[in-house]
């Protein structure tokens, strides 16, 4: 890697300077990074790749700065640890095209088509720009600001006309179809052909190579109902026999417009929204969306609040790696007794969750300066017992059963393959990245809340397989009750709150972003705040959305019963694929 | 189901056979064996899913109330549980499966989102409640509910098969189609037993539409 010497990890360099006839420093109040015109995108991104060592383009995002521009916003990293480079392109909204950065950095693919999508950014030579949420057919792009949903009654909540004179109007009646949909002006169902999946299997490359046979390639679809695909994920592969020769994900099933409503709501409406992200570890979520809040507000939580809140998103990835274990082993054909042994570990954990916020899945615990309310008497006691007795033996018991056993090593190892460079240049995160030998843990890298604290190993393996994203997990797991052992000794009493207690409060203006090494990767919430209650753009950076990228390149050669094991080591929760 | 609770047909069973036969109506022996062998659809939608898998897991264990089969395919199951938020994406694809389930068969919507929409009701995305399109038998409040809640809904819908008859059961009818159109993705979301009013709102004078929404408010 060419990196200049006098450059530490953790400067950005002034590339305001460096291309001063290009790249300006983006000034605005509150905001960091670059602005960057179009037509030096592509020059700019391969720069920064090859030349800075910014090899991971993390997020990639747009904002409606309605009526005034579009704005794509990209997060790129080290992989060897430090801040985000922030970067940006603005666009007219009228004509919003901007240049594919796939070509430089692969993973921008599926977020490129997002910001396609909701945004209507035409990305110039991306490879298959579809709609990817909504189905194609779909009127408008609904992040835009001037796009009104059918139930749409203010910009911002609270709204005014939900309680007219104290008595509650349902959204039906105000709608004339008496139902959530709208439709342009004169058109007729009648005439209408719906758009069939033509498109979608034209993406499919065909099978070039002929060897002499007089062969045809079959394209199935799993899903969306099929017990292999962990929700209502579809995928269309293109077989030749039982080989994969070509794979794409289809998601949008669970689309449930997490940003559109986010971008009403106030700040603190959208904690429990958040929770129903990744509805496995709730606490992990709440956690990326409050830094992201606390930079914008500038506040941090006392002492206590913060080891509160490493134990709890530490049991989270306990709970989430046990659960993905357990689920891994169903896709392998051991139906339902490994699971069973892993959700009863989870439901200890849950336990805690009930105890500490009042509920077992949608925490809602965490606030902006702290938590919600302190651990009840006797909860640190039992969380002591699960971290020092019962957890470590029960790890070492899955380990002891799975690890060793050989269907598991035959039907995991040197299947799925995805090398150190490929997770990389897909911008996988968390455990896929971790298992093909890319030591990359936020809490290690770009440290947030009292992470520095605590002595733990970053897990790493080094051949991509799903059996070493499955040794990951199990040695997280282990590093997790090492950092709930050190957390539970060294906290101390104290106030566990520091912040507004208003339910609505107005941010400073600017934007901010929050990133946590969550149970699937890193989770990032990118923020914009124009002064006001509500957040002005709202964008959850998904890491199993975005690991879904290197599904195909995983999958590519192997026998179709193995992309169900594949897809169940990279470990998505559609709602947070689809959010 | 105790012996004297099965005997209901008001016939007397001679001493030396009680305790081994049990005269009973026809209705009552087909319910109780349907209601104690209800085999839920394999089939998650979204967070509620993972509480539904919960409930089958060792802790709750559903399987104690007849349910620990679990089909993925809709033609082997009983009973829909439909477990979340439904979008309009998915919903062409659950009505297809609604359809796909032979008779007698129950939905049950679990939660908040399949009953109404729940928190993502105003969701460009979302359906505002199965029930739109399929009929429901039981709704399961919650955001998700507990494996406790879903258990108490599933005895509910033991309870209210048995309280069916055969003789007014609407699959053992000649005329009656059960089959629900499936929904198209257009614009948005269209529901084929809506043509006309669509048509009727999208071909009137835009000012018109404006009035019609103003006055629906009264």
């Amino acid at each position: 890697m060419a990196m200049s010497e006098q450059v530490s990890v953790s400067q950005i360099p002034a590339f305001h300077e460096i291309y001063a006839d290009q790249v300006k420093l983006d000034d605005r109040e509150g905001y960091e990074g670059f602005i960057i015109p179009a037509e030096f995108l592509v020059q700019f991104a391969q720069a920064i790749k090859s030349k800075w060592g910014y090899d991971f383009l993390s997020s990639v995002t747009a904002v409606d700065y309605f009526p005034d521009m579009m704005e794509v916003v990209y997060h790129a990293y080290r992989s060897l640890g430090g801040p985000a480079l922030v970067f940006k392109v603005q666009v007219s909204r009228e004509d919003s095209v901007v240049p594919s950065l796939v070509s430089v950095f692969p993973g921008a693919e599926l977020q490129e088509r997002e910001a396609w999508d909701l945004m209507g950014i035409r990305f110039e030579n991306h490879p298959d720009l579809r709609r990817i949420l909504m189905w194609e057919g779909f009127a408008g792009h609904p992040l835009r600001k001037d796009w009104k949903e059918p139930y749409f009654e203010e910009e911002n909540k609270p709204f005014s006309s939900r309680w007219p004179e104290g008595v509650a109007v349902r959204s039906e009646t105000l709608n004339p179809y008496g139902s959530n949909v709208q439709y342009p002006k004169d058109f007729d169902p009648e005439t209408w052909t719906p758009e069939a999946d033509e498109s979608l299997y034209l993406g499919l490359k065909s099978f070039k190579e002929n060897d002499g046979l007089d062969t045809e390639k079959i394209i199935i679809n799993l899903g969306p109902q099929h017990p292999s695909t962990h929700g209502v994920f579809r995928m269309a592969a293109l077989l030749d026999g039982e080989t994969i020769v070509d794979l794409k994900p289809v998601c949008g099933y669970l689309h449930r417009n997490h940003e559109k409503i986010g971008e009403r709501n106030t700040y603190l409406q959208n904690m429990p929204f958040t929770d129903r992200l990744d509805y496995i570890s709730s606490m992990s979520n709440n956690f990326g969306y409050a830094l992201a809040v606390e930079k914008l507000l500038g506040i941090k939580p006392p002492e206590r609040a913060d080891y509160i809140r490493v134990i709890m998103a530490e049991l989270t990835r306990i709970a989430s790696h046990f659960m993905t274990t357990g689920f891994l082993l169903n896709d392998l054909g051991a139906f339902f007794t490994p699971a069973l042994y892993a959700l009863k570990e989870r439901e200890l954990i849950l336990d805690v969750f009930e105890a500490a916020s009042g509920s077992r899945m949608m925490c809602n615990y965490f606030r902006f300066g702290g938590v919600f309310q302190d651990l009840p008497e006797g909860l640190l006691e039992v969380i002591r017992d699960l971290a020092f007795n019962r957890l470590p033996k029960k790890i070492d018991e899955m380990d002891a059963l799975l690890t060793e056993n050989e269907i598991v090593r035959s039907r995991c190892i040197g299947i799925g393959v995805l090398t150190a460079e490929e997770a990389i240049a897909l911008s996988a995160s968390g455990p896929v990245l971790r298992g093909s030998g890319v030591p990359y843990d936020i809490r290690k890298a770009d440290p947030y809340s009292i992470y520095d604290r605590f002595d733990f190993d970053v897990a790493v393996r080094y051949h991509g397989d799903i059996f070493d994203r499955y040794l990951v997990r199990i040695e997280e797991i282990r590093q997790s009750i090492r950092i709930i052992q050190q957390a539970v000794t060294q906290i101390k009493d104290g106030p566990i709150f520091d912040g507004k207690s208003q339910y609505s409060f107005k941010v400073p203006p600017g934007e901010a972003y929050g990133r946590v090494e969550g149970p699937k990767g890193e989770l990032g919430f990118y923020l914009v705040s124009n002064g006001q209650a509500n957040p002005w753009r709202y964008h959850v950076r998904a890491p199993s959305f975005i690991n879904l990228t290197s599904l195909r390149q995983m999958s590519l050669g192997e026998k179709v019963a193995d992309v169900v094991a594949v897809l169940g080591s990279i470990d998505i929760v559609l709602g947070e694929v689809d959010r | 189901m105790a012996m004297d609770e099965i005997n209901k047909a008001g016939v007397t069973i001679p001493p030396e056979l009680q305790g081994q036969i049990a005269i009973t109506t026809l209705d009552k022996i087909y319910n109780w064996s349907r209601s104690n062998s209800l085999w839920p659809m394999m089939f998650g939608l979204a967070c509620c899913a993972i509480e539904m898998i919960i409930t089958a897991a060792s802790r709750y264990d559903f399987s104690r109330f007849g349910m620990e089969v679990m089909r993925p395919s809709p033609r082997q199951a009983d009973i829909m549980i439909v477990s979340g938020t439904v979008t309009k994406k998915m919903v062409p694809q659950i009505v297809r499966l609604y359809n796909q389930m032979s008779e007698p068969r129950y939905v049950l919507a679990m939660g908040a989102c399949a009953s109404g929409g729940g928190p993502f009701k105003e969701g460009y995305n979302v359906v505002s409640g199965i029930d739109k399109f399929i009929p429901v038998d039981i709704y399961i409040p919650g955001c998700p509910p507990t494996p406790q809640a879903l258990l108490h809904g599933l005895i509910i819908m033991q309870k209210k098969i048995e309280r069916q008859k055969l003789s007014d059961a609407d699959w053992y009818k000649k005329d009656v189609d059960n089959e629900i159109p499936v929904p198209i993705l257009g614009p948005d979301l269209i529901d084929p037993r809506k043509y006309a009013l669509i048509k009727e709102q999208t071909h009137k004078p835009a000012f018109q539409v404006v009035e019609e929404v103003q006055n629906g408010d009264e």
